[in-house]
């Protein structure tokens, strides 16, 4: 429930800096929140705002535009079970039923142990695979309910720990870029034409004499 | 909605068809609005002609057929090309309308029978117009709780909300102030503030105005009148100087609404919400009914006829020299010219001052070259900005300089001395030491700045202003007060160094009270006479009038100064209130409690005739009296009377006139119109404003005064002693929401002043260890006081700022009236943690 921390605030800057303008950097902050707290806190997209220059409900309106920012606590997990189509049909909505009675949440709702949010999602894109569930969207295909017990429990007992980092968890390749490795930001009014433009534009000066001669 | 057919000049003209018939439209204009002068109104939810399109409603679709074949677009997207043929009427046209209304309806509740808007809702009207009858959508519509405040006037439902982006745009576009923003997405769309941040916006009540649907209500209107019950007038705004038009709109007898006209030259439709919710003072139970005389130490309701003679015989006892009148900035045209004839001939004293303290000399306002607000923000100019934080102070001229500064290329030189609302988007924005803004000024138009910098600027940033303004055609420079704290003479000599370095520089000045150019143009100042004659040059005023003053009279801070020592036997305040308004509120307080008679001519018992007055005449307010005002810029507008005054107040013009009468002058007055007649006659400058061109047609924006100023010379320049650097210096603001008579009569927007606080900037607060919320003790050369202190990045080192007239005159008020000393150039304070 908070700000970013001392750390996070000073990669939250050095993220802002990547960009040619720092309400770019909303999206990119709004994930570093949820990974530092599990999921958005009110108090972060404040903090956000701050440090892209907006105002929160900016940032508010760009975040809860996406599903993925949650702005509510949420499980360490977040289990996703897909009842649209092609699930529907090879069993996605029992797998729902039965993934209801053994976390003891309603979809959209998180265990007590503060461990699992179960959600009802639309397609996630594995229609071949179905019936399919995500876990902090990583997917779990043709899962029985049986197969589905033991991956809560697996979950549970953190047997799967290496698997599956937290909810909110994000690649530390994207976020922490080697100063060697950051591309140089050019402000768009430095920026130089770019080739294609130029093609175009050379290709029509050299057509202009041509049609200059015939009129 | 009063919205006026939108003139534009046609340079590069483009043919189209509209329905078959020819049309010429200028090169990029929108369809939407090409068609709609071709008589062809095409209906829409989200196009507004203040804002940029964003095609979100696609009620506007009409059949353009640019040589490709005919297709559906939406008009407020597309400029006109040449050669496009449009249908606004055909078959496809009208299925895409019935279409989209039956969408918009889809969740729309039917609740028009007690919606506000129901009557004058552009949903309603136009699913009449074009719309299905009947809807084939069965399903229950969505449902939100309803209404939730998203400030503290404006209130929000979300059910009615069609998603048009109208007042989304207009917090980000017009405003600045993106409090409010779409959340969620798809059916769930809503327009959302941030948890704990409301829509707290100046301007938040223009997103009320121009929501299409009954989404946003403003909380001093709901529920008050049907749209057709209400009798409207058009009039100007008194709320600033700005000059603002409005339709004042009323049922029984009351104003119950403000809404803003689109003068082009003036607010493009466009209000400040303390403006736009101003007419509750009007509606106060607080407003004087009859005149009230003080009998035994108490205020009692009187006789008209008692309360005159009471007037009129301390007027009359009195050596004229011993008879002073403050204020007059609030009044009509025709009340200001009626009041300067009553002093300065009728009793024939000169010690007479509009400003109380707080404003420019005479001469800064009239006799400069003058410059209007549209030249001030004429695209790709250059503008010096010395004025005071016009956000706080003069809202929508705030709004059409963030326009310019933003849309179109002006770059505001800002000078000030702590950042302002137009810091964040001016060019260039340099805090001096207050003092030394005069100093500062020159060193933007030239000579050697050192490396130390100027008046506190650091060099790189004088420099960077002076880049700035070297390059300026036809420089427009903005004037005002910046800090009730350091005396006017600061701000005339800032004037002056401007005028030895661009001589064709012009000057709009920045005064705020709602008629206080008018009161200057009808001769309410020290040595002035109407229409810019002056005791010296007096024109046709001496036969016209008789009698004159026989030398310059004392302005206010003189009047004062004098009353205070015993030296005036009679004062009277038009519409003035100096203990509140005066920067120095402890010699306004000596000043009342010595001076002789004190007559007070105001809607309501003010703080200083609470405390002083002994005769209290009852004024119509504004929407009582029919009249013209004079705005900033010399803007000449009509006022109108919507509703009778409350019991037998009156106009003010009518209680000079009657005045005059009993002491003896008939001044051939029978209506404001003969006072009217009266200042066109005798003043060049207002020679085009009669009666009749203000109700010509051609006119509605207003007559501009003649604005050829040239008779300003620069005085002496003052002394500012150095700063010593134990001290700060003192800037006092005002903010939008005061203590003021009208604001603490307006139910709505008087809990909505801030806390009185002294605020410091982080390095002074610092050093002497505190943070916002420690309290403070100021020093000062007369009193000490304690406050609490808020410390803020944009203030500068070496000041301190307090708010004008935010805390109440006790003796533990945060209040500088208590350590400001009036004629002072600068107020130096001393700080300690407390």
């Amino acid at each position: 429930m908070a700000r970013f921390s001392a750390a996070n605030e000073q990669l939250a800057r050095s993220i802002v800096s990547r960009y040619p303008l720092p309400k770019s950097a909303t999206i990119p902050l709004c994930h570093l929140a949820q990974e530092q707290d599990g999921h958005l806190t009110d108090d972060a997209m404040g903090h956000i705002a701050e440090l892209v220059g907006c105002t929160a409900a900016e940032v508010l309106g760009t975040a809860s535009f996406y599903e993925m920012f949650k702005r509510h606590e949420t499980g360490t997990y977040c289990v996703n079970v897909c009842t649209n189509i092609s699930c529907l049909l090879l069993g996605g909505e029992e797998l729902l039923e039965h993934a209801e009675q053994k976390l003891g949440v309603r979809p959209g709702g998180t265990t007590a142990d503060g461990m699992f949010t179960l959600e009802d999602v639309e397609c996630i894109a594995a229609c071949t695979e179905a019936p399919a569930l995500q876990v902090n969207y990583r997917y779990f295909h043709q899962i029985t309910t049986d197969e589905f017990d033991q991956l809560v429990d697996d979950l549970r007992a953190g047997k799967l720990a290496d698997e599956i980092p937290p909810h909110g968890t994000l690649g530390k390749v994207r976020q922490e870029i080697p100063a060697d490795k950051v591309a140089n930001i050019t402000p768009p009014e430095q920026q130089t034409e770019p080739v294609w433009i130029a093609r175009h534009r050379l290709a029509a000066e050299a057509a202009a004499p041509a049609e200059g001669g015939e009129s | 909605m009063s919205e006026r057919p939108r003139k534009i000049e046609i340079t590069d003209p483009v043919e189209i068809t509209v329905d078959g018939q020819t049309v010429t439209a200028q090169s990029g204009e929108l369809l939407i609005e090409a068609c709609e002068r071709a008589g062809a109104y095409v209906p829409r939810f989200c196009y507004h002609p203040r804002m940029e399109p964003v095609g979100m409603c696609r009620m506007c679709l009409v059949e353009v057929d640019t040589g490709r074949g005919p297709a559906l677009q939406p008009s407020c997207m597309l400029p006109v090309t040449p050669g496009m043929a449009v249908d606004t009427t055909g078959e496809k046209v009208a299925k895409a309308q019935d279409g989209v209304l039956e969408f918009l309806l889809a969740n729309h509740p039917l609740d028009c029978p007690v919606c506000d808007k129901g009557g004058e809702c552009p949903l309603q009207d136009q699913t009449v117009a074009y719309g299905p009858g009947e809807s084939r959508f069965v399903e229950e519509k969505r449902h939100y709780t309803k209404p939730i405040p998203i400030s503290e006037t404006v209130y929000l439902d979300r059910e009615r909300c069609i998603l048009c982006d109208r007042c989304t745009r207009f917090a980000k576009e017009v405003a600045g102030d993106p409090l409010i923003h779409f959340a969620e997405r798809g059916a769930q769309t809503e327009v959302a503030t941030f948890p704990g941040e409301p829509f707290s916006s100046y301007f938040s009540g223009n997103t009320v105005q121009i929501c299409p649907v009954g989404a946003l209500t403003a909380k001093p209107y709901r529920f008050k009148a049907r749209p057709w019950d209400l009798e409207e007038s058009e009039s100007t705004c008194t709320g600033c100087s700005v000059g603002c038009r409005v339709t004042v709109q009323s049922s029984r007898n009351e104003v119950l609404r403000f809404q803003g006209v689109d003068s082009d030259p003036v607010n493009w439709s466009w209000l400040c919400d303390k403006g736009r919710f101003g007419f509750e003072a009007g509606n106060s139970e607080d407003r004087l009914g009859e005149p009230l005389l003080r009998d035994g130490g108490e205020l009692r309701p009187a006789r008209w006829s008692d309360a005159l003679t009471a007037a009129a015989s301390a007027l009359k006892g009195a050596d004229a020299d011993r008879v002073a009148v403050l204020g007059g900035a609030r009044l009509t045209n025709e009340g200001q010219l009626a009041w300067a004839r009553l002093a300065k001939s009728v009793v024939g004293t000169d010690h007479v001052d509009a400003q109380l303290g707080d404003g420019l000399p005479a001469e800064v306002v009239l006799d400069l070259p003058g410059a209007t607000i549209d030249e001030v923000c004429a695209p790709g100019g250059t503008v010096l900005y010395l004025g005071p934080d016009p956000k706080e102070e003069l809202p929508v001229l705030h709004l059409r300089l963030r326009h310019a500064a933003v849309n179109d290329r002006v770059k505001i030189v800002s000078v000030s001395p702590v950042a302002t609302g137009l810091s964040e988007f001016a060019a260039a924005d340099v805090h001096p030491r207050p003092g030394e803004t005069a100093v500062l000024v020159a060193a933007l138009f030239g000579g050697d700045v050192p490396s130390d910098g100027v008046a506190g600027v650091p060099a790189e940033q004088v420099l960077a202003a002076r880049e700035l303004l070297s390059g300026a055609q036809d420089l427009k420079v903005v004037v005002g007060r910046q800090n009730l704290a350091e005396s006017a003479a600061v701000m005339v000599d800032a004037v002056a160094a401007v005028r030895a370095a661009v001589p064709t520089a012009t000057f709009l000045p920045a005064l705020r009270r709602a008629n206080v150019r008018g009161a200057l143009e009808a001769g309410l100042a020290p040595g002035r006479l109407p229409g810019r004659a002056t005791l010296e040059a007096p024109g046709s005023w001496k036969d016209a009038w008789g009698s004159l003053p026989k030398s310059v009279g004392r302005d206010a801070e003189g009047i004062l100064t004098a009353a205070a020592a015993g030296r005036i036997d009679v004062l009277v305040l038009l519409g003035a209130d100096p203990l509140s308004d005066f920067p120095d509120r402890d010699l306004a307080a000596k000043a009342l409690d010595a001076a002789g008679t004190v007559i007070s001519v105001d809607p309501f018992v003010n703080a200083s005739a609470a405390r002083a007055a002994d005769v209290v005449l009852a004024a119509a307010a504004f929407g009582e009296v029919a009249g013209t005002t004079t705005s900033l810029e010399g803007r000449v507008t009509t006022l109108a009377q919507q509703v009778t005054p409350p019991g037998t107040a009156r106009a003010d013009w009518l209680l000079a006139v009657e005045l005059a009468d009993r002491l003896g002058t008939d001044t051939k007055v029978a209506t404001a119109e003969d006072l009217w007649a009266q200042m066109v006659e005798g003043s060049a400058a207002h020679a085009g404003a009669s009666t009749e061109a203000l109700a010509d047609e051609a006119n509605v924006d207003g007559v501009l005064l003649a604005l050829d100023g040239s008779g300003f010379t620069a005085p002496a320049a003052t002394q500012v002693p150095p700063q010593n650097s134990y001290s700060l210096r003192l800037v006092v603001n005002r903010s939008l929401y005061d203590h003021g008579t009208l604001l603490s009569h307006c139910p709505s927007s008087a809990p909505l002043s801030r806390e009185a606080t002294l605020v410091l900037g982080p390095a002074d607060a610092e050093s002497i260890a505190v943070t916002t919320g420690s309290p403070v003790k100021v020093t000062a050369q007369r009193a000490t006081i304690t406050a609490v202190a808020t410390v803020v990045d944009s203030v500068p080192r070496g000041t301190a700022v307090l708010h004008h007239n935010l805390a109440d005159a006790d003796a533990d008020g945060v209040d500088p009236g208590r350590i400001v000393i009036a004629g002072e150039p600068v107020t130096e304070i001393r700080v300690e943690a407390g």
